[in-house]
């Protein structure tokens, strides 16, 4: 059975079990969240001993290449010695709160130092005491702070901190950026379409910006969907950027109340279908609640989008009880 | 003589064959639910890998690779009528992508090969 060293203790694996949930089994705090590969929470490096290429799927590889890997993913062959991906992280401190709507919160992270990412790109953002979340970044790196949108999640550790008990300039820490769901140059002319709910917004909302300062010419369609009216938080913004960029097209969308303010009404893969029933040549980009992103990447596809012109970003949420911190 | 897989066009006729072939897949109500809830990456890349083997590809898969990825399908109720389905879609995909026949037939061969693997029999 294949024992594990972390910080000079040794632990052992049970047999099919994670190194991820061997060691919170045994009462180490590691940090995690999705557990399905995605967050990149429990990323940790191995110093000596071999850890199974499916460990490392989806990490750069001057990532894997240092022996880091995903805790969760990976289930031992051998012995490993660990130290946590601590080194990765960059300290940055809470740089304005402002609440956008009831449940949504703009945050704006400095780094000290410079981080280098594509807009729509995630981070893991580590609170002093290890809790460890991912959120996608709304701002260009030319921007001075990290923008973050983050909904409220009932009875949530870290969007209730954010929003209830944080203050500006407390400090916190910074991993990534990861993902690949952002805007890359080299078809200025292709259509593009953005979709998705409540803050699924902030990758596309940074997608779209970066984009546009790339110089995009093609047709720009970004489609956000909320509940009520009062879900759109990003509506003066938009309508702003659209005005300015003849090819940007903001189209918000509800699935009530919005006949008084003129708004697209009904789900928003019926309102996009209506609008785009043909999407062949189109590049797609979904992001946010993961049973709205599997819907729409696969009518999306269906209406004749490539699959390899969809990216896509679901905001997997931890599983509900036990260890998390 | 070049093989069937060289014949057909290698991976990129793979590549080009496999967006028609799931978008068939997903449309077919015959066959769609076995194909749901699964995240779609995932499932491109499992298409890709079951027109290699039709193709006559390089592949690694025994019958008991293929008995174990359609065991929990089996488990749902995967029978005759759906292997069916899958085929007749294979082969009006290639149809569309204006395949010789005789190349069909043989693409059709190797798929119909593994029915009792499949279907765990
Ligand atoms: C790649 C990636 C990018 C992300 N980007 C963003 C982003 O830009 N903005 C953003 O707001 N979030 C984003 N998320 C989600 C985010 O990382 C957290 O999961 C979220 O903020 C909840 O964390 P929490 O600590 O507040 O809640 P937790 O303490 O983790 O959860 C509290 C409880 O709520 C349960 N729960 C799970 N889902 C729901 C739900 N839908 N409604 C109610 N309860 C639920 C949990 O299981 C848990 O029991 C992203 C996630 C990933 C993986
Ligand atoms: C025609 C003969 C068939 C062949 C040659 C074949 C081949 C394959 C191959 C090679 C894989 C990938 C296995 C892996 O890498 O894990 C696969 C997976 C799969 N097949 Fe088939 N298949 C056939 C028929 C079917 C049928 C009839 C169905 C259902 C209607 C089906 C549904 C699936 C599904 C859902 C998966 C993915 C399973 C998973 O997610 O792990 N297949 N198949």
């Amino acid at each position: 059975m294949p024992q594990l060293t972390y910080d000079g203790v040794t632990y052992r694996a049970a047999p099919g079990e994670s190194v991820l949930d061997a060691l919170l089994r045994q009462g180490v705090p590691i940090a995690n969240s999705c557990r399905a590969g995605a967050c990149q929470s429990c990323l940790l490096r191995a110093n000596s001993g071999q850890v199974p290429a499916a460990a490392q799927v989806g990490l750069k590889s001057t990532l894997s290449e240092q022996g880091y890997f995903l805790a969760c993913l990976c289930h031992p062959t051998e012995d490993l010695q660990l130290e946590e991906a601590g080194g990765l992280e960059v300290a940055a401190s809470l740089a304005a709160l402002e609440r956008l709507t009831p449940t949504v919160l703009r945050a704006r992270v400095r780094t000290h130092q410079p981080l280098h990412y594509r807009a729509g790109q995630y981070i893991t953002l580590r609170r002093p005491d290890g809790l460890a979340r991912s959120y996608s970044l709304a701002s260009l790196p030319d921007d001075h702070t990290l923008e973050l949108h983050i909904r409220r999640t009932p009875q949530g550790q870290m969007s209730g901190w954010l929003f209830d008990e944080a203050h500006e300039n407390d400090a916190v820490t910074v991993r990534g950026p990861a993902g690949d769901c952002f805007y890359t140059a080299g078809h200025p002319d292709q259509p593009l379409l953005l979709a998705g709910t409540g803050t699924g917004l902030a990758p596309l909302a940074g997608i779209c910006k970066d984009a546009l300062r790339q110089g995009h010419r093609g047709p720009i369609h970004l489609f956000h969907g909320a509940l009520r009216p009062e879900g759109l938080y990003l509506q003066d913004e938009l309508h702003t950027l659209a005005r300015e960029n003849s090819n940007l097209q903001y189209i918000p969308a509800v699935m009530e109340g919005g006949e008084a303010a003129g708004l697209e009404t009904g789900k928003l893969d019926t309102v996009i279908a209506h609008r785009h029933p043909k999407l062949s040549g189109w590049r797609g980009f979904v992001c946010g609640d993961p049973t709205v992103v599997q819907l729409l990447r696969k009518k999306f596809f269906l209406a004749g989008m490539a699959s390899r012109e969809i990216f896509a970003d679901a905001f997997l949420q931890a599983p509900a009880p036990q260890t998390t911190r | 003589m070049s093989s069937l897989y060289e014949q057909l066009g290698g991976q990129p006729a793979v590549d080009a064959a496999v967006d028609i072939f799931y978008r068939k897949v997903l449309s077919d109500d015959r066959i769609s639910a076995f194909f749901d809830g699964v995240d779609m990456d995932r499932q491109i890349g499992k298409q890709k890998a079951f027109l290699t083997m039709a193709f006559g590809g390089p592949h690694n898969y025994s019958g008991r690779d293929m008995r174990t990825a359609h065991a929990p399908l089996v488990a749902r109720g995967l029978n005759d009528s759906h292997f069916d389905a899958v085929a007749e879609n294979l082969s009006s995909t290639l149809q569309e992508l204006g395949v010789a026949q005789d190349l069909i037939d043989q693409v059709m061969a190797i798929a119909g090969s593994t029915r009792q693997d499949v279907l765990g029999r």
